[in-house]
């Protein structure tokens, strides 16, 4: 199981995010989720050890197949890709 | 994995000659600087860590030769730029963007998934038998053409690295 960094807030569901370190919408999308207030947990896949990394793509693969980031996955269901801000504050107020 | 932490003048210096390499070659930087200049630290981060400035916004593989497309100015920065106004991390941006006449929306990828990327090759977009004097080199990047024995060391467009070239002819 691939460890994430738990941040505290409204509960909206399960609210969970693939960001990369170094990535500018991922950090937008971070950022919003940080003003909304919302409980969240997020990964930085390109900290993680090489066979976490393996493992955190295919989980990403399997809400978006481009493998692509920030993928913001609502209760393992509902798949924002990219920084689409309005549908997240949709999606999460 | 440890990133060594960059510092400021180290970052400013990076900024600079990113954004006189785009004014030379025609292009614009995201007049955001504190965003742009994020992403020139991303870029730097990944020097460090990989040997090579991948594209902050995608995962890298560590492999030069798996990740060559999505080096930057990677592959997709022309056509996303002729098509959103931006480069996939909206590091570059179309003029009518820097003017604010446009805003820079989300960009969807353009590097096919893992399952069918193919491993850049020097003949991947050479075609049938064509008899040519001497074979014809294309950069992946800009477009450059140029009939020798291999592609340069750098391209003299685009300045990026030899082995972004293809086989055209």
């Amino acid at each position: 199981m691939i460890e994430m960094t738990h941040i505290d807030g409204e509960d909206k569901g399960k609210v969970v995010l693939f960001a990369l370190s170094t990535c500018g919408w991922c950090a937008k999308t971070k950022e919003l989720l940080a003003d909304l207030g919302v409980e969240h947990s997020y990964v930085y896949v390109d900290l993680l050890e090489p066979d976490e990394i393996e493992e955190a793509l295919t989980e990403v693969e399997r809400y978006n197949p481009s493998g692509s980031f920030p993928t913001l996955v609502i209760n393992d269901s509902r798949v924002i890709i990219g920084f689409r801000e309005q549908e997240i504050r949709e999606a999460l107020t | 994995m440890n990133d060594s932490v960059i510092g400021k003048e180290e970052l400013l210096k990076r900024y600079e000659e990113v954004a006189r390499d785009a004014v030379q070659g025609g292009y614009f930087l995201n007049p955001d600087t504190d965003f742009t200049k994020n992403l020139v630290r991303g870029l730097m981060v990944n020097e460090q860590r990989y040997g090579y400035p991948a594209c902050p916004c995608r995962i890298a593989s560590g492999k030069r030769e798996q990740d060559l497309d999505i080096i930057c100015p990677c592959d997709y920065r022309d056509p996303d730029l002729e098509e959103f106004g931006a480069c996939y991390c909206a590091l570059y941006v179309s003029g009518e963007i820097t003017k604010g006449e446009k805003t820079v929306g989300p960009i969807p990828e353009r590097r096919p998934p893992r399952s069918m990327r193919k491993s850049v090759s020097k003949e991947s977009s050479a075609k049938g038998p064509l008899t040519v004097p001497l074979p014809v080199w294309r950069c992946r990047v800009c477009g450059y053409l140029c009939a020798r024995e291999s592609p340069p060391l750098v391209c003299p467009i685009c300045k990026v690295a030899q082995d972004r070239f293809e086989r055209f002819l």
